[in-house]
């Protein structure tokens, strides 16, 4: 058996011994779908990334706020 | 100028709090309960003794348990650095890029790796690599905290970079100068310390429960020892790398350490409040206001603690924001001053460079690299609005303290009952250390209190406040979403607890697995 064939075995069984470890991936993937399918994509674009398409417009942007906020 | 939104301000550092605290109940059980893990499978590896196998599975299921609810709840910070702080996240770029590169890195290998060969490599891989398994996962979560605070450690002591007006970041010059800050080593060191004494509650705790019930009571008493004695050299580690952290304090951010004791006047030979009861917030009208209702104080000590000589001078609040010629304090009028000095600079050499005038865009640069230093005072002009909220820091400082105390007190006494062989005959001292264990939590939300809130109101110390880091957004949005992720995570600590305390009672049963 190579290493890789062994490697695979070992997670396999190990998967499917678990108890208490297949209730909490259940919520380890619900937790990340929460995160990354809604928060991330519905609440929290990077607003640098998405107002402005170089760094250039950033740097100035950014420079802009931090003189004339008050 | 443009006028900031101040509940817009509020609300996100609200959700940065919220998510920070929440994150914060996971961290530091994984940090501690790892160790001890690794200690008991050490302890079982060596001896063969099948107990010890029993106690080291039922341990570590726990800690898989914490570790992987708490999972990357981290990464909704990093959500929040790009959206609610995107002006503090161009400010500090580079800084903070390189060290969270290296944690998601590390983690991932480290952590990703050895965590699968801990839980599935019982009888399937040698116990030597085992063993090693569980201790590569104890020093993988370690190191990842490291990193972390790090970027931390920087925003309350910038070092080992240079500002660079043409682009508006701050760009690392020196690596190593930013890795081993005394305030980088302090803060992980104490961090850590602090969640080694949390899960040494947590494991006495838990011990205790099965002793009141009378249940598995070898099994408890020894995984009892274990958790007490790691509890007891942690406790003496994380007060010495408390006296240094506040040393360090004292030195770097003088205002979060003036408001750690309330002291409003500076004083030499400043005595050490053991305990206060405040009374209101200061009344800049009334300045000669006695601030306590009652105290009992330690003299000298504040002095020896803030510079290892009980007559040095400790400066108070009003030292700070009206200066102290005496002492060499810079009033914070003066830096309010400098600090607009270096705004206006700023200004001024974008307009040059703009008009093409390199002559005085030269000279504007050197008047803001002159002032830089006082940057973000800059962006006040009553310098009472950089005072942090005193009798929360001041509470929370002392709390954090106290219950410090009463862990190494218990851990003592958890340890003489059990080598007296009374332990389950003090029934409340069980029941005591029981219900120490969110007192463990408290303690360690106070210290991070301490941290963050003495500080503000600066997000990178001096140069940035809150109100010049946050992002121009919708406030509407932010109250959205931090009701979102207080429902979240209130699911997942029930979920948390609920699986936890299911696995404790199963065990007690003698029914235990992973």
């Amino acid at each position: 058996m190579t290493i890789f064939h062994r490697i695979f075995y070992f997670y396999r069984d190990g998967f499917r011994r678990m108890t208490v470890g297949k209730q909490l991936w259940l919520i380890i993937f619900i937790k990340l779908f929460i995160m990354f399918a809604i928060l991330k994509l519905f609440f929290f674009p990077n607003f640098l990334q998405t107002n402005f398409s170089t760094d250039e417009e950033r740097s100035d942007y950014v420079l802009e706020q931090l003189i004339n906020k008050k | 100028m443009e006028q900031f939104d101040l509940a817009l301000i509020d609300w996100s550092r609200a959700q940065f709090a919220l998510t920070a605290m929440y994150h914060w109940i996971f961290v530091p059980l994984t940090l501690g309960l790892s160790f001890i893990v690794a200690i008991m499978m050490t302890i079982y590896v060596k001896t063969g003794d099948e107990l010890w196998k029993k106690i080291t599975k039922f341990w570590m299921t726990l800690f898989g348990i914490n570790f992987a609810i708490g999972v990357a709840t981290g990464i909704i910070l990093e959500f929040e650095f790009g959206t609610n702080w995107s002006n503090y996240s161009w400010f500090v770029g580079d800084i903070f890029g390189a060290p969270l590169a290296i944690e998601g890195i590390m983690a991932f290998f480290l952590e990703s790796t050895f965590i699968a060969i801990l839980f599935f490599g019982w009888g399937r891989v040698k116990p030597g690599f085992h063993l090693l398994s569980a201790w590569l996962v104890a020093i993988g979560s370690n190191l990842s905290a490291l990193w972390i605070l790090v970027a931390n450690a920087w925003m309350q002591n910038p070092v080992g970079m240079q500002f660079n007006p043409d682009t508006a970041r701050n760009e690392m010059l020196n690596f190593w100068d930013v890795l081993f800050s005394p305030t980088a080593i302090n803060k992980f060191l104490h961090t850590i310390s602090s969640g080694y004494v949390l899960s040494a509650v947590f494991v006495v705790g838990v011990s205790a429960w099965f002793l009141i019930k009378k249940r598995n009571v070898i099994f408890a008493k020894r995984s009892m020892v274990i958790g007490a004695v790691f509890g007891l050299l942690s406790s003496f580690y994380l007060i010495l790398t408390g006296d240094e952290s506040a040393r360090e304090v004292f030195r770097t951010q003088p205002m979060k350490f003036a408001a750690m004791e309330g002291l409003y006047d500076g004083e030499t030979n400043a005595p050490l409040v053991v305990i206060g009861l405040m009374k209101q917030l200061p009344d800049p009208q009334n300045p000669n206001l006695e601030r306590f209702a009652f105290k009992l104080e330690i003299p000298n000590l504040l002095s020896y603690m803030a510079a290892l000589n009980p007559n040095a001078f400790v400066p108070g609040i009003r030292d700070l924001v009206h200066g102290n010629e005496e002492h060499g304090l810079m009033s914070y009028y003066e830096k309010i001053e400098k600090g607009k000095i270096a705004i206006q600079a700023l200004s001024d050499y974008k307009t040059a460079l703009e008009a093409k005038d390199q002559a005085t865009a030269d000279v504007n640069l050197k008047l803001f690299k002159a002032n830089y230093a006082y940057f973000g005072y800059g962006y006040y002009d009553d310098p009472h609005s950089l005072i942090p909220h005193v009798p929360l820091t001041f509470y929370s400082f002392h709390l954090m303290v106290g219950l410090g105390m009463h862990f190494l007190i218990l851990f003592i006494v958890i340890l003489v009952l059990i080598f007296r062989k009374k332990i389950e005959k003090v029934r409340w001292v069980l029941y005591v250390a029981l219900w120490t264990i969110p007192l463990a939590y408290i303690a360690s939300q106070a210290g991070w209190i301490v941290a963050e809130l003495g500080r503000q109101p600066w997000v990178v110390q001096d140069l940035m406040p809150t109100l010049s880091a946050v992002s121009n957004i919708d406030k509407g949005a932010v109250m959205t979403t931090f009701w979102i992720f207080a429902i979240t995570f209130t699911v997942l600590l029930i979920a948390e607890i609920k699986i936890m305390v299911s696995q404790i009672v199963s065990q007690s049963k003698n029914e235990g697995g992973h």
